[in-house]
């Protein structure tokens, strides 16, 4: 297991287009250990491209993307990501978790031992036997949690992962993200959700059409917005282009 | 008509031993058949869906069009290979049942092959990003999904049953319909119809239907019973 | 790609089905009517207990059984289309051609007998009749002995039938039987083998309306197929299977095959 963390990720003159739209335009940053990074914008910004972008999902059409440290295939992965709709296989809830497990390679019993703890982590031992695809949405989002957290990523991207849920199961959902966080796993989410960001968030990189405008500790982002945009945004008056 | 219909019946009912002979060997035929065509059309099926490679699209195409390859054309095709005048004569199994095994298997590979793609590419549009997410590579993805779409594709090899336990062309000319030894359902059919001896054609035919039907309300609960479960 | 995945296809065929190599066997081509005439069904089971040899038929027309064997894919023919049979012999794909039976054509006829046929002895003159009253009437048109014979009759009766064919005459390319129902169906004309006919159930209105000349006399051969020409014959088992035939045992067997108290087939092996 190597020591070296995959962080920093840093992000040079990235552009992503796409049917002859520009979707990320000229993005460069850098994401650090340590605080929750939440990722703001309107829809259509372009945060979900930005994020796969970021998890390897997507190739930049120009730019540069680059990891501290690379992973080599066939071993466990250092980075995972949920999506706003989890993607559950015909299995019980403990098998969906196991299966990332053993695509990285990670044998009996360790693996049953982890499965266990991240089921529980999340509060869903007790729907370990139960058919995964016929949890409720909090539920299988939950699962997603605890499939993306059961190797331990040193980062855990979430694609607006509570877009689809109501409000108790997603106050559910932010409490398991404040938990991994605070056990040490970098955070980085993207959210439409103001409250959301304020409640979870460390800093926020706002996006506005595909550009960072700016990038603020929460507090500050809120309480003086330095861009017309984030200002426009915040006020719930972003002008649509 | 209805001599023939009573004539029928009593030979089902009476298991009359020629009839169980023919209906036995048709099901070991067309089982045997389908086995082979699974074994071999699932994982192409999967590797075509998640695949990337050039011509792909030409070679869906043609998979789905040799769905409806003409069980008549299958069965001269294997007849020429397999005759003692074509390369693999010295294997001596043309009008054996195993010749009749090879055309079938031929015939519903590209049905249970397309089917399977289909599936499958449906799938892996819905967890794609996920399973990529998660490290899995090509190859374990593609075996991921085919379990995972393990009902559709059960229909699937059920059709492929279907079609090969109906099918009359191929196995007419590769088998040569034998009496005692090639001759099955269809081909038994074919030949007391042409005789005008219909007890033994209506009776097979009954049979034939059943199972179709059977075959058909397995492939349906099967769907029920997995969307229930599963979800 | 396709010989590849089809050789594998056979190879796991052989491992998966139990090889019926062991058991003796050889396959005699021959024609859809003599097997529908149920004559195999009661003279195989004979041989059988006799030598242990299975003989297993496959039935066609008599040009497809003839290009069967051509090809190796039969150990023994036994055909009904002498012209035929001879240029099989002269091509050198059999060893030696041996009469075997003859049963007879019959003329069939709808009731209504709109060619006023019904009766008659003379083959040639009814064909004639059947032509000027344009009655309809079914070919197998299916290069079998029967249609071979069919044709030939018309040229004896001085009628270019390919030239003077009109919309009467049906071309159908099917055997005995499926021609039979087609016949049965369109009230028409129709030469046919006694053998199938006995055994055809599904007359409508159709009967008998000429039979006894002697040009509607079909002659049986048995040939075996020619090893030095294909190695694969099994020459001891198909030898087996025409000596017998043509022996007195043999012979005798055939005689005796009835339906409904009539003999259908006139052993005459010299």
């Amino acid at each position: 297991m190597s020591k070296t963390s995959i962080l920093p990720l840093r992000l040079a003159e990235v552009s992503f287009a796409a049917g002859g739209r520009t979707i990320i335009d000229r993005v460069s940053l850098e994401i650090e250990t340590g605080p929750s990074t939440i990722i703001l914008g309107a829809n259509g910004a372009g945060k979900s491209v930005l994020m796969r972008l970021m998890h390897g999902l997507l190739e930049p059409s120009a730019g540069h993307i680059e990891w501290n440290a690379s992973e080599r295939p066939g071993t466990p992965r250092k980075q995972a990501m949920v999506f706003q709709r989890p993607v559950m296989l015909r299995r019980s809830a403990y098998a969906n978790v196991a299966y990332a497990l053993k695509v990285a390679g990670i044998r009996e019993p360790r693996r049953g031992a982890l499965v266990r703890e991240s089921l529980e982590s999340v509060g869903l031992s007790h729907l370990a036997r139960r058919s995964a695809r016929v949890l409720s949405g909090g539920e299988q989002q939950r699962l997603a949690l605890a499939r993306a957290w059961a190797l331990h990523p040193e980062v855990l991207f979430l694609d607006e992962p509570t877009a689809s849920l109501d409000p108790s199961a997603t106050r559910e959902i932010e409490s398991v993200i404040k938990a991994f966080d605070a056990a040490g796993t970098k955070v980085v989410m993207a959210t439409h959700n103001l409250g959301q960001a304020r409640r979870l968030g460390d800093e926020i990189l706002f996006l506005d059409r595909g550009r960072l405008v700016e990038r603020a500790p929460v507090e500050e982002f809120f309480a003086k917005p330095r861009s017309a945009q984030a200002d426009a945004f915040i006020r719930g008056e972003l002008p649509w282009a | 008509m209805s001599e023939a219909l009573t004539a029928a019946l009593a030979l089902l009912v009476g298991l009359d031993a020629k009839l169980i002979e023919i209906v036995l060997l048709s099901l070991r035929v067309s089982v045997s058949a389908v086995a082979i065509a699974a074994l071999v059309g699932l994982p192409l099926g999967a590797a075509i869906a998640v695949g990337r490679f050039p011509g792909r699209q030409t070679v869906i195409v043609l998979l789905n069009a040799l769905m409806g390859l003409p069980p008549v054309v299958v069965g001269l095709l294997v007849y020429l290979l397999l005759s003692r005048a074509g390369p693999l004569g010295a294997l001596g199994i043309l009008f054996t049942p195993s010749a009749m095994v090879v055309a079938q298997a031929i015939l519903i590979l590209p049905i249970i092959a397309a089917l399977s793609r289909q599936a499958i590419e449906d799938a892996w549009r819905e967890y794609e990003e996920q399973l990529r997410s998660l490290g899995a590579g090509r190859v374990n993805a593609a075996l991921t999904l085919l379990w995972d779409t393990r009902f559709s594709l059960l229909t699937t090899i059920l059709a492929g049953f279907g079609r090969a336990a109906a099918e009359v062309g191929a196995v007419m000319i590769v088998g040569g319909n034998i009496d005692g030894v090639t001759r099955v359902m269809t081909t038994t059919i074919a030949l007391e119809t042409s005789k005008g001896d219909l007890p033994l054609a209506l009776g097979l035919g009954m049979i034939l239907i059943a199972i179709v039907i059977a075959v058909n309300a397995a492939a349906y609960l099967t769907k029920e019973l997995a969307q229930r479960r599963y979800g | 790609m396709g010989l590849i995945r089809r050789l594998l296809l056979s190879v796991a065929v052989l491992a998966a089905l139990p090889s019926l190599a062991q058991e003796r066997f050889i396959v005699v081509a021959s024609t859809t009517s003599t097997e529908q005439s149920g004559l195999f069904g009661h003279i195989l089971p004979v041989f059988q207990k006799k030598t242990g040899i299975q003989v297993r038929v496959v039935a066609l027309g008599t040009g497809q059984a003839l290009d069967l064997a051509r090809r190796g894919d039969a150990d023994v023919v036994f055909v009904h289309a002498r012209s035929a049979e001879e240029k099989f012999l002269a091509e050198g794909h059999g060893v030696r051609r041996f009469d075997v039976m003859y049963n007879d054509f019959v003329l069939i006829g709808p009731r209504a007998d709109p060619a006023k046929v019904s009766g008659g002895g003379d083959i040639l003159d009814a064909l004639k009749k059947i032509k000027a009253a344009g009655a309809p009437f079914v070919s197998r048109g299916d290069k079998s002995g029967t249609h071979i014979a069919e044709l030939d009759l018309w040229k004896l009766a001085g009628i270019d039938i390919a030239k003077d064919k009109g919309p009467w005459y049906r071309d159908t390319g099917q055997g005995m039987g499926p021609a039979l129902n087609t016949a049965a169906a369109m009230n028409a004309y129709i030469l046919a083998d006694r053998g199938t006919w006995i055994s055809f159930k599904n007359r409508g209105e159709l009967a008998i309306v000429v039979e006894g000349d002697k040009r509607l006399f079909n002659q049986y051969g048995v040939m075996l197929v020619n090893p030095a020409k294909h190695p694969n014959v099994k020459k001891d088992l198909g030898q087996a299977f025409v000596d017998w035939v043509i022996s007195t045992e043999g012979q005798k067997t055939i005689a005796e095959y009835k339906i409904g108290g009539e003999q259908l087939f006139f052993p005459n092996a010299k």
